[in-house]
């Protein structure tokens, strides 16, 4: 009677478009894909919940005994707290060996891409390569400086400026360095507030060099190390400040000198950016190396005209994720979404190639891409898929020009095979391109151009104060929800917000990179500023690796004036309120470890360890300035930042209305030189 | 909207260049490229573009260079409403546009020589009444005047008021809060230079009311001269614009005031000036732009009314300035002070040869006056015809705790500036060779003699309110009482000059310091000896002490001079120690009586600069006032430039006039006798000291032997001279060992 027996299959939920995420294209897509019969991330979030204990921190399988499994029961928080692992490990050392392997995962991921373009750089500084060169020299001798490098030479007594060939190869081979040098310190630290530095030094948490942090924290998290949540942490500091002020920072720059330095510019956002008349080719991952590359060759006559053999009228490219916002703050390249709507770009139909580097990128895609005519390329040596629809073009920079062709080409090949084309409408416009030196611009011209400008405006409290607000989108939230809410919040209550990465690309598609929104949803002193510098509420400063830019931001404010004398003195706080990725614990670390007072949303994994959670939340507050911080509601996360503000402003002796000083004669002689 | 402001001032800007750079063309068709050109008399080429970019434009082929960059300076316009971010591209255009103004008005000076009036003041009957860029005298003299707070700062007002009686109203409240008023543009033809000539208001640098010109581009002048204050006084290198911007923001005290509809030509220039953190205060309805940043608050403030415009654009820009409210029928500041009375307009004129006019202050017992008290012993002019003649008697007494014999010159030497100060009268020289020239304004307002007495009563207890109890003043018109005055004046005269010219830098244990230009030059620090009187030759010890006495947080301060370093040298341990913490570490010791070791450094307001002249085994000394070439090869200005900002330069020293013929000049140097050349102006302006002080070393015909211009301007020139004549400074040990 085998036959009688009813299996129970249990039937798979699809989530509901309308309350998984607020963007009305995203909502089209998810429901065309549910039509389609096309699983997505949104309904696999419906299906498989999050591990209970895996999500308290405390689950430990650094070894063979266990895993070992310590969740804080209701048991545990009413008696006595005797969590052991079969070594003996506290739910305190294994939450922060956890916490600390995030911190390892991120600062590598960042770091390695550092790594990536600071190779290219060397090509391109030894000549190797002829489709990359300097495109920037005022910044490379901009910080070459900071490198040690000296940008002129004394030839026969005369100081003569040094020849900028020289000058980059000195900087590539310094730059390439910084991941393993074998004595010494980063040199880009010292960028930092003169007394954060000292303040790092005094701890000894200089990072000596950027891979060595990062494999110490696998040595010291293995089995059997270390074994002190509070040693762990020291570590972290080293290898995320090796991320911030390291690989990150260094990324940065280079590809500043490489492709540009960011300055305002115009662009959209959203699935609305595809085309139905032209090629289109999304873009997604995280270096630029490989996207320059495809935006130069998509706009050669030669792949234009290509293109029009096959019936297209251009070539579109679009952005998702970190790649997008390099591209879009470079060359203005809109972007088609962010991280959650990576495959309901292919969902469209009109995506004839999506062209992947590394992170972030979900192996779903070539699920999805195999219901449609879409390629799906990988082209990093260190990111492929099992996948056989998959096809892989290794990128390389010594023929990049080439290779960029051959996806391009293979795109337009791609075109005339469309079928289920639906792109939905929405897109809005946006600005963006807001880097430390286009930001100075801004704040005054050529001439005048100073963040004393945004300072001043901060002391007489028309800004009260600034937020850096970034990161990913996460499935187990309302997509872009607490993006959008936080953010609002804040610029309602006149609160500037700097944005990176995947937040960036959410303000866009919700128009608050658009300078008129400041009249809608600012606090009258903000709209005013903004009003007054032509600027939006929410400046979009780059990608994930360009959180180094907000840091080197508030470094300038702190040297402007007025503001205190460490980033931990300013009326600032930062936030990552849809964060998913591992990146976004090594970013959150090293902005805590600078100064930086860093909420969360959804959850941290620490809840596990009560007493790790607090050392976070609230001890290192006295050791860094900057603290942790967890709030799902982004309201209540806008007010905690917010008190956290007007508590900085209060030390500063800012938090009442300025007064009009009149200067007589005697106040002017009073005047510093 | 500043998005409006930003697309007018942008759209201005890109008018003014091109505009400017079709007449750059027409005039490299007209004139060779070599051509000559710039503003009259100045070391600082075209101010703005030399103090901003550090480009000196001397011929008509260097206008390239700056317009060029002008061109490339301007910014996309602002475009749609998803525009770019306009506040930096806005400031860009202003400047742009600036540079722009400045080359046409060079090409003006090139094109119509005679467009502007290089005087001080205007010729309203030759129809002359734009006055062009301030030259680098004009520009020193005035600029003291910056330095030490008389003038705490300038209103440059554009366009042209509704009518001649508003226009007056705003510019006599400028004018009683101490302010320059720069007068540029015009709204429909109609200006407020022509505005305040009709309403018989007296303009020029004078009255500290200066039509630069009827066109915008005009206002550039007003920027050149704060910009060549910084270089002058501040010692702000040229081309360093960060710190050249920063200190006008800081340290000049100017605005705009915009009179009439804004075009975008005026936005542009608005624009420019926020770059100087100089704002713009409308009496239109243009978009206003209110946070602070660029500007030290507001930047641009619009719709105010014309009753409000001075005390608003006053506060807008964070400027304190003090009103005398004195009780007088006229207005009273030093705007007034250069102001002239002219025969038509004379009612009642006292000394200047025709009559006596003396002045005397002396120290009373307390009980011996009543404070307030003012008795005209004689006919007062309320009722004399006009031109009369009169003669007069200024008797103050003062009484006061604190008071002490040695400040009774003090306070005398003011009346001469007090009495100048009340509109519509004029007081030239002091003690028994005053004349005082009341005109009709002021007796139809309602002026007596008896007021000079109220003013002298009210500013001395303002301006010395520390030594001064009270104040009783009596003017005698009767002949008999002014002679008697006269006769009991000239015995207190001399007893104090030769009091004065007994006192020795060895007779005291304190110097004073002064730091009252440090407003401007903050580096600067001077020390005044008995005998080394103040540089700028307003200040001497006893004044020093005084100010001292009256203000003991002042910026003169007792400086004990310690253990003599050096006696020939002039140097003192006190007085090291003293100079460094107050010139902020810059300036580490300097010596009093040399200009060849560690000279005592000079803010650039010195009365006169002396260089060595190697070749004639001498020094040569040149005072602000002469404009010509002296025999080291530079002009006064170009000396100033060297060495003011408060840098200590071997070889140049500065210092006033008096101190020339003071015992321990340059004495280190060999002193007096190496004097071997100085302008005409000046020899002869302290001729009777010059042969008292050569007399007293041997040679009472010096004054014939040293040389001026009219012998030579190179020191090949006067060499042969001073032979002849034998100068002593010739069998001088060599200057240079």
């Amino acid at each position: 009677m085998a036959e009688e027996k009813v299996v129970k299959v249990k039937e798979k939920k699809v989530a509901n478009p309308e309350e998984v995420t607020i963007d009305p294209a995203t909502k089209q897509m998810l429901k065309r894909a549910q039509e389609l019969g096309i699983e997505t991330v949104f309904d696999r979030a419906e299906n498989l919940k999050p591990c209970n204990i895996g999500i308290q921190g405390t689950c430990c399988k650094n070894c063979a005994m266990g895993p070992c499994r310590l969740p804080l029961t209701k048991s545990v928080t009413e008696g006595e707290d005797d969590r052991k692992g079969l070594c003996g490990a506290t739910p305190n050392t294994i939450a922060a060996r956890n916490f600390a392997r995030m911190v390892a995962s991120g600062a590598a991921a960042h770091s390695d891409h550092g790594r990536s373009v600071a190779e290219v750089f060397l090509s391109v500084a030894r000549k190797e390569t002829k489709d990359y060169k300097i495109k920037d020299e005022g910044k490379l001798l901009a910080i070459a400086p900071h490198f040690g490098v000296e940008t002129t030479v004394e030839v026969d007594g005369k100081i003569m400026d040094r020849s900028i060939d020289e000058i980059a190869l000195e900087v590539a081979e310094k730059a390439y360095a910084e991941w393993g040098k074998p004595e010494g310190e980063l040199y880009y630290l010292k960028r930092a507030p003169q007394p954060l530095y000292e303040r790092w030094k005094k701890l000894g948490e200089l990072p000596r060099n950027i891979d060595r942090e990062i494999v110490e924290i696998m040595h010291r998290t293995h089995m059997g190390v270390d074994q002190d949540y509070k040693n762990l942490i020291k570590q972290c500091t080293r290898a995320s400040l090796g991320d911030g002020w390291g690989g990150s920072m260094i990324a940065t720059d280079l590809q500043d000198v490489m492709f540009g330095t960011p300055s305002p510019l115009q662009s959209e956002a959203n699935l609305g950016i595809m085309k139905t008349d032209q090629v289109n080719i999304i873009i997604h991952g995280h270096e630029p190396i490989l996207s320059e590359m495809i935006v130069a060759a998509s706009q050669t006559k030669e792949m234009l005209d290509y293109a029009k053999t096959k019936g297209a009228k251009g070539i579109q490219l679009g952005g998702i994720c970190c790649t997008g916002n390099e591209i879009l703050q470079r060359h203005g390249v809109p972007p088609a979404g962010n991280f959650l709507q990576q495959e309901l770009a292919i969902v469209t139909g009109a995506c004839d190639a999506m062209v992947v580097d590394v992170q972030c990128v979900f192996q779903n895609l070539a699920n999805v891409a195999k219901c449609f005519h879409t390629k799906l390329i990988t082209t990093h040596r260190i990111a492929k898929m099992e996948q056989d629809n998959v096809i892989h073009i290794q990128f390389d920079e010594h023929h990049a020009m080439e290779d960029a062709k051959r996806i391009v080409r293979l795109a337009i090949d791609n075109f005339p095979n469309r079928k289920n084309v639906m792109i939905p409408k929405h897109k809005a416009v946006q600005i963006a391109g807001f880097g430390v030196e286009s930001i100075q611009y801004h704040l005054g011209g050529t001439f005048r151009g100073s963040y004393y400008t945004l300072n001043d405006n901060i002391i007489n409290g028309r800004i009260r104060g600034i937020a850096g607000v970034v990161g990913c989108n996460n499935a187990r939230t309302k997509h872009n929800e607490q993006h959008i809410v936080l953010v609002k919040e804040l610029i309602k209550n006149d609160v500037i917000v700097l944005s990176t990465g995947c937040n960036g690309i959410t303000c866009a598609m919700e128009g608050l990179l658009s300078p008129e929104t400041a009249q809608v949803f600012c606090g009258p002193g903000l709209a005013e500023v903004c009003e007054t510098v032509g600027i939006p509420p929410v400046l979009h400063m780059g990608s994930c690796v360009d959180n180094s830019r907000i840091l080197l931001a508030a470094t300038e404010v702190v040297k402007a004036g007025g503001l205190g004398k460490d980033i931990c003195d300013l009326p600032a706080a930062g936030a990552a309120p849809e964060w998913m990725s591992e990146k976004a614990i090594s970013i959150g670390q090293y902005f805590v470890a600078s100064g930086v007072y860093t909420l969360f949303g959804l959850m941290l994994p620490v809840d596990g360890a009560p007493v790790f959670q607090n050392y976070l939340f609230k001890e290192v507050e006295k050791i860094y300035g900057g603290k942790w911080d967890v709030e799902p509601d982004p309201i209540k996360m806008a007010q905690k930042m917010i008190a956290h503000i007007d508590k900085k402003r209060k030390a500063l002796g800012i938090d009442k209305a300025r007064e009009r000083v009149l200067m007589d004669m005697e106040a002017r002689r009073q005047l510093e030189a | 909207m500043s998005r409006l402001v930003a697309f007018a001032a942008i759209q201005g800007g890109y008018n003014i260049v091109s505009k400017v750079e079709g007449k750059y063309k027409k005039a490299l068709e007209t004139y060779s490229a070599t051509t000559k050109v710039g503003f009259p008399n100045t070391a600082y080429y075209l101010p703005v573009i030399y103090s901003i970019l550090g480009m000196k434009v001397e011929t008509l082929e260097d206008i390239k260079k700056p317009l060029d960059f002008a061109r490339k300076l301007l910014p996309p316009h602002v475009k749609g409403k998803h525009h770019l971010p306009y506040l930096g591209p806005l400031l860009d255009a202003g400047m742009a546009a600036l540079f722009a103004f400045e080359i046409e008005e060079a090409l003006r000076y090139l094109e119509q020589p005679n467009f502007y009036f290089t005087s001080e003041e205007v010729d309203v009957d030759a129809g002359k009444i734009w006055l062009g860029a301030a030259d680098d005298t004009v520009f020193r003299k005035r600029g003291v005047e910056f330095v030490d707070g008389t003038a705490p700062g300038f209103a440059a007002i554009v366009g042209a008021a509704p009518d001649p009686e508003t226009a007056k109203m705003i510019v006599e409240d400028y004018q009683r809060r101490n302010l320059y008023i720069f007068l540029a543009a015009n709204q429909n033809g109609t200006t407020v230079a022509q505005q305040l000539i009709k309403a018989g208001v007296q303009i020029g640098w004078n009255t500290r009311i200066v039509p630069f010109g009827p066109d915008i581009s005009s206002a550039i002048f007003a920027l050149g001269f704060a910009n060549r204050a910084a270089m002058a006084f501040g010692g702000i290198k040229a081309g360093d614009y960060k710190k050249m911007l920063h200190y006008n923001k800081d340290r000049i005290f100017a605005f705009v005031n915009a009179l009439g509809d804004v075009n975008a030509e005026w936005a542009a220039a608005a624009a420019g000036c926020v770059n100087w953190g100089f704002p713009t205060i409308a009496d239109t309805d243009i978009p206003e732009i209110l946070p602070t940043g660029i500007c030290t608050y507001e930047h641009v403030v619009a719709n105010i009314a014309h009753k409000d415009m001075v005390q608003k654009s006053v506060e807008i820009r964070g400027l304190k300035v003090s009103v005398s409210t004195i009780d007088i029928p006229c207005s009273f500041g030093p705007a007034y002070e250069g102001e002239r009375v002219r025969g038509p307009e004379l009612i009642a004129e006292m000394g200047g040869g025709k009559t006596q006019c003396t002045e005397l202050v002396k120290m009373a017992e307390m009980s011996e006056i009543e404070d307030g008290k003012v008795t005209v012993v004689g006919p007062d002019i309320d009722s004399v015809k006009p031109g009369t003649r009169l003669p007069l008697g200024i008797f103050v007494q003062v009484a006061g705790r604190e008071f002490q014999t040695d400040f009774e010159p003090i306070l005398e030497r003011q009346i001469h500036h007090l009495v100048n100060y009340i509109q519509g009268v004029m007081h030239i020289g002091q003690r028994d060779i005053a004349w005082v020239r009341v005109g009709k304004g002021a007796v139809d307002k309602g002026f007596t003699l008896k007021h000079i007495g109220v003013v002298l009563h009210a500013k001395f207890h303002q301006d010395f309110k520390k030594i001064v109890d009270k104040v009783q003043v009596t003017l005698y018109t009767n002949k008999e009482d002014v002679d008697k005055l006269t006769t009991r004046a000239r015995a207190e005269y001399r007893t104090r000059d030769e009091r004065v010219e007994k006192m020795t830098d060895e007779a005291v244990e304190t110097y004073y310091s002064c730091t009252l230009c440090q407003s401007f030059a903050p580096n600067h620090v001077c020390t005044v000896s008995p005998e080394r009187t103040g540089l700028c030759g307003a200040y001497n010890w006893m004044d020093c002490k005084a100010s001292f006495e009256i203000n003991p947080t002042g910026p003169n301060q007792p400086i004990e001079k310690g253990e003599c370093i050096d006696p020939v040298l002039g140097q003192w341990k006190g007085v090291n120690d003293f100079v460094f913490k107050a010139s902020r570490g810059a300036v580490k010791q300097y010596n009093f009586y040399s200009m060849l070791k560690d000279p005592m450094t000079t803010c650039g307001c010195c009365e006169c600069i002396a260089a060595l002249l190697p070749s004639c085994n001498g020094i040569m000394t040149v005072n602000r006032d002469y404009t010509g070439d002296t025999p080291c090869g530079m002009k006064f200005t170009t000396l100033a430039g060297v060495m003011g900002g408060g840098a200590s330069s071997p070889g140049f020293v500065g210092h006033s006039k008096f101190n020339i013929t003071q015992r321990k000049f340059v004495n280190g140097d060999g002193g007096f006798l190496r004097l071997v050349w100085m302008p005409k102006i000046l020899k002869e302006e302290i001729k009777e000291r010059i042969m008292k002080r050569g007399a007293e070393l041997g040679y009472p015909n010096l004054y014939d032997m040293i040389a001026d211009e009219t012998v030579g301007i190179t020191e090949d020139q006067i060499r042969p001279f001073l032979e002849e004549k034998g100068h002593p400074a010739l069998s001088l040990p060599p200057i240079i060992s």
